[in-house]
């Protein structure tokens, strides 16, 4: 009797630790969503996602060419990294006990936990270097590089996932390796693929570090991929370390559609996966 | 998943010779006469896992436009074996392959021999159904699209064609777009089997085709094994003695990776010539 009011004690506890600690991983997240919202609706308004930054001095203006710049770069890490990443990644699952899918596996974790500013100095001597000056494609390349890891590795593990008898049912047919992989074995994993894509995206679009010096930043609109081109991140940045109070309420701005970005974009990769699996079981 | 290219197929290795144990003798086969001609044929075929020896010796001949059925016990190696005949143990690492196989003539394990093409030519249906997550359409058309069979146009009619081979036309005329996953398993099996049929091979190798299956469900595919041996050399490996003896003409019995014994169905079932075979089909043991 005591023993049994003492392990139901005893789990109680355990579960109102388990509960604790959940919450406790909470807070931060909504008090930095409640404060970026509080601070930044007050200075969103129609103009911050239609207008140019004003000169100083000089109140208003919004954030338009950032907000683009921003999409802009994203776009030009994905048509890099989605390829290379989801490639790798089917080699990595089809010959997974090569040396060079061993020293790949290897290498994207450890890309994965390198610090992202290192990134943009490597993006800096090999795009930014070469031609003496800062551009949207050195910050996309940048952002690249940090999505492959990312893409390789959930790709790779997804497609392990898939039955090997799918493979087999594809090569039984006449097709060749690679055929079987594409067509068959990467269809089968793509909802779970596309989720993968998604997070990678929501994580380097809040990145600032490397793109400090490779995309720079930009005061006008441009949608040229070999000048500097303005994000929302070093927007946000040069915002805040400014002295100025109409710039600092402008970043708390630029902060609040950078957050409420990265969420539609987390909400969009769960809906997307949710809609292919279901399109894949009925 | 495991870490390796090695197919998560539930294969069974055989295991080694228990001590003392006499490996069974085979025995000749020359009394076999067979009433078509040879399509395949094994020639002192021995396989290896790494170190383990899975088959030893296996010689046997396959006629066409018959039922040629496999048995024996848990990893005697059957499946192993049927799996040589279209070279599908090649995508497991550390597999090794002595002797050879034929197919009309040709040797399969020969230098220049493309693999794409005898899989064209000697097509397979798994032990579980494995139909592709895309369209019941898309399913059939995949191995006429990947070989390029046929043009465009005349996509629709392979395909019916093949569905009505394997029976499930009427079934799924009218959900041809929809997603093969929402089939039963007996119409996956099915489909399965409309996928092998679309590429027009000349061998049928079924892993026991109907082992996850309902009666209801198994007693279709017997049916259409029964039909499809009209026109196709089949090769089935099956745990079910009486469906071996249903669906076939020939059945070889395998034990601890050797061939013990091959006959007409009948013989085999009636008077076979090896007590062990006896035994086997009796349900002495197995």
């Amino acid at each position: 009797m005591t023993r049994s009011v003492r392990r139901k004690a005893f789990s109680r506890f355990v579960e109102s630790l388990c509960a604790g600690a959940v919450l406790l991983a909470l807070v931060p997240l909504f008090f930095v969503f409640f404060y970026v919202l509080q601070q930044g609706f007050s200075s969103l308004n129609w103009d911050f996602f239609t207008k140019m930054p004003k000169p100083v001095g000089e109140s208003g203006g919004g954030m338009a060419n950032a907000i683009v710049g921003t999409l802009y770069l994203i776009a030009i890490a994905s048509a890099l990294a989605v390829p290379v990443g989801l490639i790798a990644g089917v080699y990595l699952s089809e010959y997974p006990r090569t040396r060079l899918s061993t020293a790949t596996r290897f290498t994207a974790d450890v890309l994965n936990g390198i610090p992202s500013i290192v990134i943009g100095i490597f993006a800096y001597g090999l795009v930014v270097m070469p031609v003496k000056h800062f551009s949207a494609l050195a910050g996309g390349v940048a952002l690249g590089f940090m999505m492959i890891p990312i893409i390789a590795r959930t790709t790779e593990e997804l497609l392990n996932l898939v039955p090997g008898t799918l493979r087999e049912g594809a090569l039984a047919l006449g097709a060749t390796r690679s055929r079987a992989a594409f067509s068959v074995m990467l269809p089968a994993a793509l909802p779970g693929i596309m989720t993968g894509i998604l997070v990678a995206l929501a994580r380097i679009s809040g990145e600032t570090a490397p793109l400090l010096f490779t995309s720079f930043n930009n005061r006008f609109f441009t949608t040229r991929i070999d000048q500097p081109i303005a994000s929302l991140t070093v927007q946000i940045y040069t915002y805040a370390i400014s002295p100025y109070d109409d710039w600092h309420r402008q970043a708390w701005a630029g902060a609040l559609v950078l957050v409420s970005g990265v969420f539609v974009f987390s909400v969009l990769a769960r809906v997307v996966t949710k809609r292919l699996e279901r399109m894949h079981r009925t | 998943m495991t870490e390796t290219v090695v197919s998560d197929t539930e294969r069974e290795r055989p295991p080694a010779l228990p001590l003392g144990a006499a490996p069974p003798t085979p025995k000749a086969v020359s009394t076999l006469e067979f009433t078509s001609a040879i399509r395949m044929e094994a020639r002192g075929l021995n396989f290896f896992y790494g170190a383990n020896q899975a088959l030893y010796d296996i010689s046997i001949k396959i006629p066409e436009k018959s039922v040629t059925a496999f048995i024996g016990p848990s990893g005697c190696g059957k499946s192993t074996f049927l799996r040589c005949l279209n070279r599908m143990n090649d995508i497991i690492v550390d597999t090794r392959v002595q002797g050879d196989v034929l197919l009309d003539g040709k040797e399969i394990y020969g230098p220049g021999v493309d693999i794409v093409d005898l899989r064209r030519r000697v097509g397979m249906v798994f032990q579980k159904s494995n139909p592709f997550p895309k369209s019941i359409f898309d399913n059939v058309a995949y191995g006429l699209k990947i070989n390029g069979l046929c043009s465009r146009a005349e996509m629709p009619e392979r395909v019916e064609k093949a569905l009505r081979g394997s029976a499930l036309w009427d079934e799924v005329k009218d959900r041809l777009q929809t997603s093969a996953l929402g089939l039963s398993g007996g119409q996956q099996q099915r489909l399965c089997i409309a996928r092998a049929l679309a590429v027009e091979p000349e061998v049928v190798l079924m892993d026991e085709p109907a082992s996850a299956l309902d009666p209801i469900a198994t007693q279709k595919i017997e049916e259409l094994i029964y039909e499809l041996k009209r026109d196709y050399t089949i090769a089935i490996v099956t745990h079910n003695m009486q469906q071996a003896a249903r669906v076939s003409e020939y059945t070889a019995f395998f034990m601890l990776g050797r061939l013990v014994e091959y006959d007409r169905t009948e013989k085999m079932f009636t008077n076979p010539g090896q007590k062990i075979t006896e035994d086997y089909i009796t349900g002495r043991f197995g």
